[in-house]
């Protein structure tokens, strides 16, 4: 059989990244809580705060060995899949990956064992420091490697000489155009991801009358949280879509399934792209709304695919519906956490069993969404590498094609085997509650069954 | 700017070294993981590293992508030409880091994860070994790709080199539980540093002369005049080293051998940067032909020079924290 080495390459790039985005997705939004948590329990001194700390300490070590395990595989596919692009880029992305290293990895890594297995050999403040170091460290692994990526998408501060890029400017390399949208919107949507998992948790427990104490308390938390961020990151979402219209309006044209570029372009609901013909089947669109939302006029014109050649055009379907997925299920979001918030008063919410089941189907709904807003981002920067300047075709490593099929399906292996697992695991911790401790814990975990004084004093 | 250069390729060389030590008794303690025939002091194998073993994993990371940003061409170069081994080696590490998480979330399971810490650690470290070998032994390159095949890194010596870097790593694993643990465990891992410690010295004394045949201008860095005065010097002090590691086994010492592993390793990879300096990738790319733009050598030195420091602090503090001995009641039982 023959297969294409760079497809193969980019496939297997896209499925590790996907596979590895979900833990980062949920350990950021988790560490920031458990680190609000530990301050409330050091400001209160209220026993529930550090009972919930345990809790979610234990699905945030599940996470963040899956998401270390995950990541080191990336920064070794740059150079084994794709040398040309690490020798072409590396000046660029190297240094910023490096940052990443000392300012974020380190940290993370460092704090963690004192954060999982220190209670009893630190006193409460260095704890809750290290709390806060691995909390800050997700965050600055975000910076950097979004930093990086959003390089490759608004690139500026570097020349490209002899089919390297050369830097001029750090400055305006680390702080290119979209950086702090994608930033912004990839945090909100780690806090919003970890909000509906924590409520979809709570909301389980109380679905089956267990733990009701510990599951109002979490529950309530997640979803004024929740409230509060999706109004925000929509907002942020329309902001990058701006952004992302400036600077790189054939993505938009993909992810708006417009091939024509039009005055008065209407937004479609429903379409089937099809990039061979280059043009839409079964169109179902509102007249004249997309030319609104991007330029704020009825009659103003925008952009289509076709303004390019076939061969420097993302790939429509993927785009287009990647990104409807995304913005469906934030809406969703804004709506169930505002309705969630709405019967909170008078405690309604814990007894709204319909409310209740939605919340609990909820949990997968934040990493579906990042996962589709992350093809909607790169699928649409395509067929470029780095935009504009430098093509995917060109970054892959010229290795043969059953070397790369080999390691694809060895991944796909092993990470269906260790995604089972966690799930598994997962579903334990979930099912055994907060007040169960692991069958036999590890030598260095002295913190034994939550101590009754630290139990929720008030229930029904 | 040859200065930063060469003080990139000192990071680099700092970031494998301690990576090999650190990562090094974590992997040594999964090879030697069932070789342990009681469940109980398996637990306490693992529990003995299991605070620290994914920032000892980290130096791997700084050395990747302190070689991309310093070194871009030389990072290029090995891993597309290394694609097997090290794709190997990041799936084995891939078991071997979840299988601290889920290994005690159940009985059930723990055989299991049991079996995927070892088999990982083992691959593993076979794999860096292999690595080692195949850079040090010279890879084949036309133009500036690679010619060598699929399986070109599979060769005698490079499967020598693998069997000597486990070797080695098993050597800092017993050391490592010599310290932290007591009873029938220590005594245990006592036994396993001894008998070890003969067979990687001769692994090591092999790799050497190996190396030093393999290629002419690394037998002549070693053996011409003056280099030889000087040169011979380091298996001398390796020699004196190694039987001091031997003396303080036998004398029961807790802490020694596992510093004088540190030292011997030490020592191994001073010889080997002798063997291949000014290379990166040898009788390839030198360091100042693989160097990165000076601007990006600069500005990742400067995070370097602000950061490291701090890293370093509080990993030793870390370190401190878990100081002692890792199970008090392994005594009582």
């Amino acid at each position: 059989m023959d297969f294409d080495p760079i497809l193969l390459s980019r496939l297997q790039f896209a499925f590790t990244i996907s596979f590895h985005i979900l833990f980062p997705t949920l350990t950021i939004g988790l560490a920031s809580y458990l680190a609000v948590l530990e301050g409330l329990w050091l400001k209160t001194g209220r026993g529930e705060f550090k009972h919930h700390y345990h809790f979610w300490a234990k699905i945030f070590a599940l996470s963040f060995g899956m998401g270390v395990v995950s990541g080191i595989v990336l920064s070794y596919e740059f150079g084994t899949n794709f040398s040309h692009f690490s020798e072409a880029a590396g000046n660029v992305v190297g240094p910023l990956m490096t940052y990443e290293v000392l300012t974020a990895f380190f940290m993370e890594a460092g704090f963690l064992g004192v954060m999982l297995f220190g209670w009893q050999r630190v006193g409460p403040k260095l704890h809750f420091f290290s709390t806060l170091m691995v909390a800050l460290g997700t965050m600055a692994s975000a910076f950097w490697i979004l930093s990086a990526n959003s390089w490759m998408h608004t690139p500026q501060g570097a020349e490209l000489i002899d089919g390297v890029f050369y830097p001029v400017s750090w400055w305006e390399i680390v702080f290119n155009p979209s950086f702090p949208y994608r930033l912004a919107h990839m945090l909100l949507a780690s806090m919003l991801t970890t909000a509906f998992f924590v409520a979809a948790v709570s909301a389980w427990y109380l679905l089956r009358d267990r733990e009701r104490g510990f599951a109002k308390l979490s529950l309530k938390m997640a979803v004024l949280t929740a409230a509060l961020a999706a109004p925000v990151q929509i907002l942020v979402g329309d902001m990058h879509g701006l952004n992302v219209l400036e600077h790189q309006p054939m993505k938009v044209a993909a992810m708006e399934g417009r091939w024509e570029t039009m005055e008065g372009a209407p937004l479609l609901l429903f379409a089937i792209p099809d990039q061979e013909a280059q043009t839409n089947h079964f169109e179902v669109g509102i007249p004249k709304m997309a030319s609104l939302i991007l330029k704020h006029e009825l009659d103003a014109e925008v952009l289509g695919l076709k303004e390019v050649a076939p061969e420097d055009q993302p790939r429509m379907s993927i785009v287009f519906w990647s990104f409807r997925v995304m913005v469906g299920i934030g809406t969703l979001m804004l709506l169930l956490s505002w309705l969630a918030v709405w019967k909170l008063r008078g405690g309604r919410l814990y007894q709204s069993r319909w409310l209740l089941t939605a919340l609990s189907w909820s949990a997968p709904a934040g990493f579906i969404a990042t996962l589709a807003g992350w093809y909607v981002a790169e699928v649409g920067r395509q067929p470029w590498l780095v935009n504009g300047l430098y093509r995917t075709a060109e970054g892959a490593s010229n290795l043969p094609a059953a070397d790369i099929l080999w390691s694809l399906i060895s991944f796909v292996v092993v990470y269906s085997i260790i995604f089972a697992a966690f799930l598994y695991y997962l579903l334990l911790v979930i099912r055994r509650g907060p007040e169960v401790h692991d069958d036999e814990e590890p030598v260095l975990r002295p913190e034994g069954p939550a101590h009754p004084a630290f139990m929720p004093v008030e229930d029904d | 700017m040859f200065e930063l250069t060469y003080l990139w390729a000192a990071v680099i060389a700092l970031g494998v070294v301690v990576y090999v030590i650190l990562d090094g008794f974590d992997l040594g303690i999964g090879i030697i993981f069932f070789f342990q025939p009681r469940i109980r002091h398996r637990d306490v194998m693992m529990s003995s590293i299991a605070p620290m073993w994914d920032g000892n994993e980290t130096w791997m990371i700084l050395g990747g992508a302190g070689l991309l940003a310093a070194f871009p061409k030389a990072y290029a170069l090995l891993l597309s030409t290394l694609y097997i081994p090290i794709l190997l080696m990041l799936l084995a590490l891939v078991f071997r880091g979840v299988a601290f998480e889920f290994r005690f979330k159940t009985n059930r399971h723990r055989l299991a994860w049991g079996v995927a810490f070892s088999v990982g650690s083992t691959i593993a470290a076979f794999c860096q070994g292999a690595i080692l070998g195949t850079v040090v032994h010279g890879i084949p390159v036309v133009d500036g790709e690679y010619v060598g095949g699929s399986f070109g890194w599979l060769t005698p010596f490079s499967v020598f080199t693998g069997l000597a870097v486990m070797t080695g790593y098993v050597m800092l694993g017993a050391t490592w539980l010599i310290m932290k643990t007591v009873g029938d465990l220590q005594a245990w891992s006592y036994r396993v540093a001894k008998r070890v410690l003969p067979l990687w010295l001769l692994m090591i004394a092999g790799v050497s002369v190996w190396t030093a045949l393999s290629a002419e201008p690394i037998a002549e860095r070693w053996f011409s005049l003056p280099n030889f005065y000087f040169l011979s010097q380091v298996p001398m002090i390796t020699t004196a080293i190694a039987g001091f590691t031997w003396w303080n086994l036998y004398h029961s010492n807790q802490r020694a051998p596992f510093y004088l592993t540190i030292g011997l390793f030490v020592l191994s990879f001073a010889g080997l940067i002798i063997s291949i300096w000014p290379y990166i990738v040898p009788r390839v790319l030198t360091f100042e032909q693989a160097a990165s733009a000076p601007s990006s050598q600069l500005f990742s030195f400067i995070g370097v020079a602000i950061f490291l420091p701090f890293v370093i602090g509080y990993t030793i503090i870390s370190y401190r924290v878990f100081r002692g001995k890792v199970d008090q009641a392994d005594a009582y039982h």
